[in-house]
């Protein structure tokens, strides 16, 4: 994994951005801390999301937690299999376990978030 | 300051997630929790249980005064027996769920929840004051024992291959449920209990604290074979919560009675008195006001402790418990609901969410613990 294009929220949402879109999802550390994620609940294609506003919800067995919009836009995509695979988040959280895409309304929001050696240290590793 | 269990090291050994739980460090997960939910399923998990209260109750008035003090009958316990009962207060409220072991004529080992042993020996003591007959004594002696429960289908060929356990390898496969046995072994006694908590057959092994690491790591290793799998709080939770098995706090509490959480075979009223009898022969004269509930959630959201029961716009319960069953693959709730609703058309209020509940039987998961 290369960490170098990845910025990070203090609610450890990590954001790869292409162009005008970002793609979203969670830490390995947030998906550890969870533990076993069971179902997300995630916007719609079409939605409009609120930079730092929960735009979905991450139901784990042992708890539930809310999934921050790191950057406000409209959702592009929202990855489907994890619909019947929300275990994805768990076993490859910076791949195969991404959230949704969202086309970015306001690049200045990206300078607020994290890299990685700052989240590194925010996480305490 | 938190406490640790002898097992600490070893916990962390076996890559265990600790967290806070009742006062102690404990491991709410290794492997991760449906994995481990699945090997006790499937196969055998070793628990780390030490946290758990000892009380040793002795003395010539033993019985009687525990037959005062508790909900169920221990009058009759066989000499290897173990007893599942609630203890109550006055009101019928809940003090505590707990096992009784007759050790002796003399002498019983109470095992409490660790979250309610300084409320519970406050509470035994209370009892035993109240008492004509006396000759009891009580003594707290959570520090002298090390707990491990050994669960799962393959848990009989676990105890019979660990060496520590070679003294009664003989008698394991005769053991009913719900009887016990026990050695001397150099460090002390060691007391295998078939009891547990998963809704599997398994063991409870009660062990002196210094020779607790010896028997985790000779259960792990020679629970290798079986693939055996050190299991977490989290397993525990999920475990119990398919068998229905009651978790003190969630459906079991100061405020509700054994009637109402379903355990009316742990009350026997044709006992002579016992401190919440009064109370609960009332309840039984005139119906619980609330019932314990199973419930199947429409969608894949958990319905969590607290979270409301709603009949239309009126709120008529509690959800106790819920989560994804790793088992069952569904999404199930226990919930105190008022009994005149609890048939009725009901939905669980989920964050935003009115989600649609369907009434089921419990236990959701019928167990094997007996078999």
């Amino acid at each position: 994994m290369d960490f170098k294009n990845l910025k990070f929220t203090k609610e450890h949402e990590w954001v790869r951005v292409d162009g005008d879109e970002a793609t979203i999802g969670i830490t390995d550390f947030a998906a550890g801390e969870l533990g076993d994620i069971v179902y997300v609940e995630l916007p719609k294609v079409g939605a409009n999301v609120t930079a730092m506003q929960s735009m979905g919800t991450i139901e784990a067995v042992k708890t539930v937690a809310d999934l921050f919009a790191p950057v406000s836009g409209v959702v592009t995509a929202i990855n489907g299999a994890l619909e019947q695979g929300p275990d994805l988040v768990n076993t490859d959280p910076f791949g195969d376990g991404w959230f949704v895409r969202v086309k970015i309304s306001n690049r200045k929001e990206l300078d607020g978030l994290m890299d990685h050696a700052a989240y590194q240290a925010m996480i305490g590793k | 300051m938190l406490k640790r269990t002898p097992l600490y090291d070893a916990h962390l050994a076996a890559g265990g997630k600790m967290v806070p739980f009742a006062g102690f460090e404990m491991p709410v997960s290794y492997a991760g929790g449906i994995e481990e939910h699945t090997a006790v399923r499937e196969r055998v998990g070793l628990f780390d249980v030490s946290h758990m209260g000892e009380f040793i109750v002795s003395g010539p008035d033993t019985w009687t005064y525990l037959n005062h003090v508790i909900t169920n009958d221990c009058s009759k316990l066989p000499p290897d027996g173990v007893l599942y009962t609630a203890m109550c207060h006055d009101n019928g409220g809940v003090v505590d769920d707990l096992l009784v072991t007759k050790l002796a004529e003399d002498r019983a080992l109470v095992v409490v929840n660790a979250s309610n042993i300084d409320k519970d020996f406050g509470h035994m003591k209370w009892a035993a004051s109240n008492l004509s007959r006396k000759r009891v004594e009580l003594h707290n002696a959570s520090d002298e024992w090390a707990l491990i429960a050994v669960q799962g289908p393959r848990a009989f060929e676990l105890m019979k291959a660990t060496p520590m356990l070679a003294p009664v390898r003989d008698q394991i496969d005769s053991v009913s449920y719900y009887r016990w046995r026990s050695f001397e072994s150099p460090g002390g006694r060691i007391i295998v209990s078939r009891t547990g908590y998963t809704g599997e057959r398994g063991f409870e092994i009660f062990v002196p604290p210094a020779r607790a690491t010896e028997l985790w790591n000779e259960l792990r290793a020679a629970g290798a074979p079986f693939g055996v799998a050190p299991a977490g709080l989290g397993a525990r939770d999920t475990l119990r919560f398919e068998a229905a098995l009651c978790l003190y706090g969630h459906e079991l509490d100061d405020e509700h009675t054994p009637l109402e959480a379903g355990l009316s075979w742990l009350v026997k009223l044709d006992k002579p008195e016992f401190v919440g009898r009064a109370a609960l022969v009332r309840e039984r004269e005139k119906g619980s006001k609330k019932k314990l509930v199973g419930f199947e959630l429409d969608g894949r959201n958990i319905a969590r402790q607290g979270y409301a029961v709603m009949r239309g716009d009126a709120m008529v319960g509690k959800v106790t418990s819920g989560t994804h069953a790793p088992t069952l693959k569904k999404s199930l709730c226990m919930a105190y609901v008022d009994a005149d609703s609890v048939d009725a058309e009901l939905t669980v209020q989920v964050r935003a969410h009115t989600v649609p509940v369907t009434r089921v039987p419990l236990p959701f998961y019928k167990s094997r613990a007996r078999d």
